[in-house]
């Protein structure tokens, strides 16, 4: 298949034959099921994308000028020693959503991967860019893509569609000679699937060369005004680009096809504890000079400051050693706020049946507020320190809550030094309770992981345990009589069956109770609807009416956990 | 006692009572903070008095801007119930309206500011009006009981703090045994009130004879907008029922405009209010005086860099409105000022100087010795004076002593001739040099003012003032500059009233010369052809530009010249004076970061940039990239940055395990290489989570195993 237009066309402008071809070779090899036809839409996406990126340099750079100068307004200037990372500009922190493609990800992924050593990280907007600027001197780069391309074939031996791409792959060789055997190289005896898919890339090739031609005529007057209105109209169209499919392009593959068990909690933690910190002794420094802060953090307590900690990494192990460290002589007060069940209450009790040895209830939280500034009012010899981990976990982040604590805080005899994590946490607070708070911020970047604050957490990737749950199974279906628990055992095994239906709705009530008499289990209707009444009191089952108004039953429990529950049963019996 | 557990999140540590500290801590944490251990004490002492002076002052200043707000109210109120006391029949002809005296105090967006405000207006009304003063806020509200409940408690407690001991029965009657209602609330009115009556003068009198027989019952609601609409009308419509039986006022807390009364209550129910509005002074005005009396006088001898100033101004300005906050921002900054700068000793008053410099120690010699000013100082002494400032302890405090004195003139100078210029530029059209005097303070403190352009524009333009404009100026300088105690601007004031007398000699003459001016003009009346009118006035343009100046510009320039020479020499900026790190605050960049501080960017720069904050050359990374050896959680943050709406795990987890098992250059090619390994598994759940925690991603029900994206930008 010798196209010389096509070629000659692609060899002038350089970054249009690698980039298409590449994300041919890619796509193929990542995820052979996709449609051509989808391929060809991103392609035609990313060429313009790139496109515009040259276009909009200098516009971005009128803009970065325009946010220093409002950087300079607020006047930070003054490069801070401390090395505080705050100082960049908002526009790139906050910005709209682009479009993606769907491969993106393994692209990145792959350049990351290629970059060991050498400390050039081609980034992927950058690439063509390089290339189109000295296409001669541009050995180390391919060299670089031939390692990436040997490395993928490696990988496409294992791949589903090996025949086509080992084809294909056997290519680079010549490759890496003469750009002009590149197009040749596959033109051999493909299928027609393939040769359609060629004629894509080459018909992909011209247009980005015609939209290039478009753009540069522009005189030099009225370039900027251009841009300017183009960047716009980019915007414009990037944005309903990204709003507009409401069907998300992302692969079908799942966790379950990966043939790997989820790891429970237990055994996270194990190959976590043995997985090395990278960069210990860097983070050792970074948390030695902020533990450098902590009489000054004590005299702004004592001054009627309030503390607040911000910055990637968990900050518990600071605020612990500030606590163990400065507070040993004093009463305080350790609120971890990533508990899962921790509410305002919580701590109003603890603060005054412990801290205030006061027995009784109170009526509301907002009484026991009071109740509490009345006395550390009264006796001005009271002083209690609060440290709060995570102030902006789920449960403490609410209006009422944040409330009660602000007020709390802004009682000169009580302390506290909180730490943030979430991004959007700021937003919890409004003018008045900031005035409350009386902050003063300070970033402790520490990079420790959170191990405590996401140990509570129902991670996706994580299997719940059930260890839990099935002790408590046991538990209840001791107490039961022998006919329940033949009764329980019977849906349990019928769920176990059917576990590799995804879409089991569960045993409908008919069907059980006629298995129930066969198993001489009940006698009738009623007495099976009773025990299953008591099941439900106990959350063991679950109903649901399915379309047709039939009841289904279920045992809210996933399938290893009633396995090792019909183990057990098996040993009593 | 470990703070880990899984069923509880509150741990209480209480110390054996023996072990506690005493509560005179602060000056000790000073103490053992600060690297240079010097004069902790002493500094602390300073910090401290010192912050208290100024917030006494702070208190005061705001006291008497709101005096003027607050008689008004107080007049309204003695007003809005005289009818009620004299129960003439004037009053039952309003009753029929049933029109409760309302008062809008609108106060404007600064809602931190309110608090101090409604806590004076409170004491002011329970000094002179009434003793029944119930302050009500909306998150105490949220359902009209909750109100009634609220408000009789106030008012009922307030009864007996007024009440003598010997009411020990009232005290017994806990607001909850009473139902909450209107009725119950007129009949303790009645019976207070008849309370007040029957009882002897004695020694009750006293302390009643400033209210009146029935003062009117005062509900305030301190932030009007935030109160439920339902709430306020449902109150409003009640007691107006009542208003013939209680006396009541009530006064309107808004923030924003007046119109929100409107907006909240529907017509119906705002015809029962009678309406006035009062408006508390701006935030501006209150900011610009504070400015004034705390920083634009050498009552205090701590001063604030151009660039601390400009951040206060700056979050004052663009963020909150609030004077309390630019108060605590002053506070910080005295605070920070006194802890790092062990020299901050010396930063008293004039009378104290002489004592404490005296009494350094060596150590502190040599810190005066290394401030970059007093270097600059040393190199342009001859060098016998040199050596001697170098070592010998004495001279150097001799010396130090006389330059601190010389600061402690030059702010003084300087303030005067700053209100001197200030009038100067204010006055002229467009404020070249800014409107405020503290524009004009941060110009003079960041460079000299007199090499800016901003300053040629204003001095131009003050060539062009008008003769009565000038003259105000000049006695507004004069007054200015007879205010100073000391004796440096004698000669300036006599300068300046030479050149009033002049003025006015000028108008003497002016009125002798008028008759020769209008020669030219009658030429003009007399002829009406046009060609000769034509030349006439091209001629008149000639002689007008050739024309030599009058007596009166002649002397507008020499004044400009003057009060250029007087800024020239007086207004030098604050950083070129030897010393003046010890008076001068100029940490921007710690201040700006401890109250506003921006913890996205931090984040930001955390998981893009990690070589930031983790000083490895293998996390060192050219442009916008980041190295593949990156901690988990940059990886796995730049690799979602790549995903759209929904993040696909398996896709997300074999990406990352990719990257690390590259950067590890472990055996990537081995058999096993599509079986992700069970530590990289591991490392990418925590990584996900702590995304998931951070907030960038939530778990999705869309699809199967994916996660959606919370955030767009960063990439």
């Amino acid at each position: 298949m010798s196209r010389p237009e096509g070629m000659r066309g692609s060899r002038r402008s350089l970054q249009v034959k690698f980039v298409p071809d590449e994300d041919v070779l890619r796509h193929i090899s990542d995820d052979a099921g996709t449609k051509v036809r989808k391929d060809k839409a991103q392609l035609s996406v990313n060429v313009k994308r790139f496109v515009k990126k040259l276009e909009n340099i200098s516009d971005n750079e009128a803009q970065e000028i325009l946010e220093e100068n409002y950087v300079a307004a607020l006047g930070i200037c003054a490069q801070d020693p401390v090395g505080n990372g705050s100082n960049i500009s908002g526009g790139e922190v906050y910005s709209f959503q682009t479009p993606k493609r769907s491969n993106k990800m393994a692209e990145l992924a792959s350049q990351l991967a290629q970059t060991p050593e050498k400390n050039v990280s081609p980034d992927d907007s950058k690439c063509p860019e390089k290339m189109a600027k000295t296409p001669q001197s541009s050995s180390n780069f391919m060299w670089a893509e031939i390692v990436w391309k040997c490395n993928l074939k490696k990988k496409e031996f294992v791949s589903s569609t090996p025949y086509r791409l080992r084809k294909r792959l056997a290519a680079p060789d010549p490759y890496l000679e003469s750009e002009s055997e590149y197009s040749a190289s596959c033109s051999e005896e493909e299928d027609e699937d393939e040769q359609k898919e060629v004629s894509t890339v080459l018909s992909d090739q011209k247009t980005p060369a015609k939209i290039k031609a478009a753009s540069t005529p522009p005189p030099r007057n009225s370039l900027t005004k251009k841009n300017k209105e183009q960047k716009m109209g980019n915007l414009v169209e990037e944005y309903f680009e990204a709003h507009s499919s409401s069907k998300v392009l992302t692969s079908d593959r799942t966790l379950q096809k990966l043939r790997k068990r989820r790891l429970d909690q237990q055994t996270l933690h194990d190959l976590l504890k043995n997985a090395p910190l990278a960069y210990a002794a860097e983070i050792r420094d970074l948390n030695q000079q902020h533990e450098s802060l902590f009489s000054k953090w004590m005299l702004q307590l004592h001054l009627g400051f309030n503390i607040v900690l911000y910055g990637l990494g968990s900050k518990r192990d600071l605020l612990e050693k500030f606590r163990t460290s400065l507070l040993q002589d004093s009463v305080h007060l350790v609120v971890n706020g990533y508990f899962p069940s921790i509410t305002v209450r919580s701590i109003l009790n603890s603060i005054t049946e412990e801290v205030l040895d006061h027995i009784g209830t109170f009526r509301s939280p907002l009484d026991q507020l009071e109740f509490i500034t009345k006395r550390f009012k009264e006796d001005s010899s009271l002083e209690l320190y609060v440290l709060i981990h995570n102030l902006d976990s789920q449960m403490l982040r609410g209006e009422r809550s944040q409330q009660i604590l602000a007020q709390l805080s802004s009682l000169p005899s009580i302390y506290l030094i909180a730490s943030i994590d979430h991004i959007n946490a700021p937003l919890m607070w409004d003018q008045a309770k900031l005035s409350l708070y009386n902050w003063l911020w300070y970033e402790t970047t520490t990079f420790n992981p959170y191990v405590e604050e996401t140990s509570y957490e129902n991670s996706l990737l994580v299997q719940q345990s059930g260890s839990l749950a099935l002790s408590s199974l046991m538990h209840v279906l001791h107490s039961l009589t022998l006919n329940a628990r033949g009764i329980f055992r019977l849906l349990a095994q019928h769920q176990l069956e059917k576990k590799d239906n995804p879409s089991y709705p569960g045993l409908s009530f008919q069907d059980f109770y006629q298995q129930c008499r066969e198993a001489f289990l009940v006698n009738s209707d009623l007495t099976l609807r009773a025990q299953l009444t008591e099941f439900r009191d106990h959350k063991l089952i679950r109903t649901k009416r399915g379309a047709d108004g039939v009841e289904y039953l279920l045992i809210p429990v996933d399938d290893s956990t009633l396995t090792d529950f019909l183990e057990k049963e098996d040993e009593d019996v | 006692m470990s703070t880990c557990s899984v069923s509880k999140g509150c741990f209480v540590f209480k110390p054996s009572t023996k072990k506690r500290r005493l509560s005179d801590k602060t000056a000790h944490d000073f103490r053992c903070t600060s690297n240079d251990s010097e004069d902790t004490e002493l500094r602390f002492v300073t910090c401290q008095s010192l912050w208290n002076q100024i917030k006494s002052e702070t208190e005061k200043i705001q006291e008497n801007l709101n005096k003027q707000l607050l008689d008004n109210l107080v007049s309204f109120l003695s007003r809005s119930h005289s009818d009620f006391q004299e129960k003439t029949t004037e009053w039952t002809c309003r009753m029929k309206f049933r029109e409760i005296p309302t008062a809008a105090l609108v106060l404007g967006v600064n809602v931190t500011d309110h608090d101090l405000t409604f806590r004076g207006l409170s004491d002011v009304l329970q000094d002179n009006i009434t003793p029944y003063v119930a302050l009500l806020e909306a998150k105490d509200c949220p359902g009209i009981k909750n109100l009634m409940q609220k408000l009789m408690g106030q008012l009922m407690k307030c009864d007996i703090d007024v009440d003598s001991l010997e009411d020990e029965d009232c005290v017994q009657v806990s607001q909850n045994r009473i139902r909450c209602s209107m009725p119950s609330l007129i009949s303790w009115y009645d019976s207070v009130t008849k309370k007040t009556d029957s009882e002897t003068p004695s020694k009750k009198r006293n302390s009643s004879s400033r209210h009146w027989q029935s003062p009117p019952v005062v509900v305030i609601f301190r932030d009007m907008e935030s109160f439920t609409t339902k709430v306020l009308q449902d109150f409003i419509v009640i007691s107006s029922q009542h208003i013939h039986e209680l006396p009541l006022v009530l006064i309107f807390g808004i923030a924003t405009s007046p119109m929100i009364i409107h907006r909240l209550l529907p017509h119906s129910v705002s015809s029962l209010l009678c309406i006035e509005l009062f408006q508390s002074l701006s935030c501006k005005e209150h900011l610009s005086t504070i400015i004034d009396k705390l920083l634009l006088t050498s009552r205090f001898p701590f001063k604030l860099g151009e660039k601390v100033l400009q951040v206060l101004i700056n979050i004052f300005l663009y963020h909150d409105f609030s004077v309390q906050n630019f108060i605590k921002g002053f506070q910080l900054c005295i605070v920070e000022h006194f802890y790092s700068q062990p020299l901050s000793v010396l930063c008293c008053h004039l009378a104290d100087i002489k004592k404490r410099v005296y009494s350094l120690s060596h150590n502190q010699c040599e810190n005066i010795r290394r401030l970059p000013s007093f270097r600059r100082y040393v190199e342009k002494q001859e060098s016998g004076k040199q050596i001697e400032l170098l070592t010998n302890d004495s001279f150097l405090k001799e010396e130090t002593e006389k330059l601190l004195e010389d600061l402690h003139v030059y702010h003084e100078n300087y303030v005067r001739i700053l209100r001197c210029l200030h009038v100067f530029t204010s006055s002229l059209p467009k404020y070249p040099l800014g409107k405020q005097i503290r524009e004009l303070h941060c110009a003079c403190l960041e460079n000299r003012v007199w090499e800016t352009e901003e300053y040629e524009s204003s001095l131009q333009l003050a060539r062009m003032l008008n003769k009565t404009d000038l003259v105000t100026i000049l006695q507004q300088c004069v007054e200015i500059l007879m205010s100073s105690s000391g004796k440096e601007f004698d000669r300036a004031v006599g300068k300046l009233k030479e050149f009033l007398t002049q003025f006015q000699n000028l108008e003497a003459e002016a009125s002798q010369e008028r008759d020769v001016s209008v020669s030219p003009q009658k030429e003009l009346q007399k002829k009406t052809d046009l060609y000769h009118l034509q030349k006439t006035l091209l001629e008149l343009k000639e002689s007008r530009r050739s024309k030599k100046l009058t007596k009166f510009e002649m002397l507008r320039f020499e004044v400009v010249d003057y009060i250029d020479s007087l800024v020239r020499r007086y207004l030098v900026p604050a950083d070129q004076r030897t010393l003046q790190e010890i008076v001068y605050f100029n940490g921007a960049a710690v201040l700006r970061g401890h109250l506003n501080a921006a913890p996205r960017t931090a984040l930001h720069t955390a998981l893009n940039n990690p070589h930031w904050y983790l000083k490895n050359q293998a996390l060192r990374c050219d442009g916008g990239g980041i190295s593949n050896k990156a901690p988990d959680i940059c990886i796995v943050y730049k690799l979602h940055l790549e995903c759209g709406r929904l993040i696909n795990l398996v896709d997300w987890l074999e990406a990352f395990s990719t990257v690390v098992m590259a950067a590890e250059e472990t055996n990537a090619d081995a058999a096993s290489s599509d079986q992700v390994d069970d530590v990289i598994h591991a490392r990418f759940i925590r990584a996900v989570s702590e995304l998931e925690l951070l907030g960038f991603i939530k778990p999705s029900k869309q699809k199967t195993d994916h996660v959606a994206r919370l955030t767009w930008g960063g990439c």
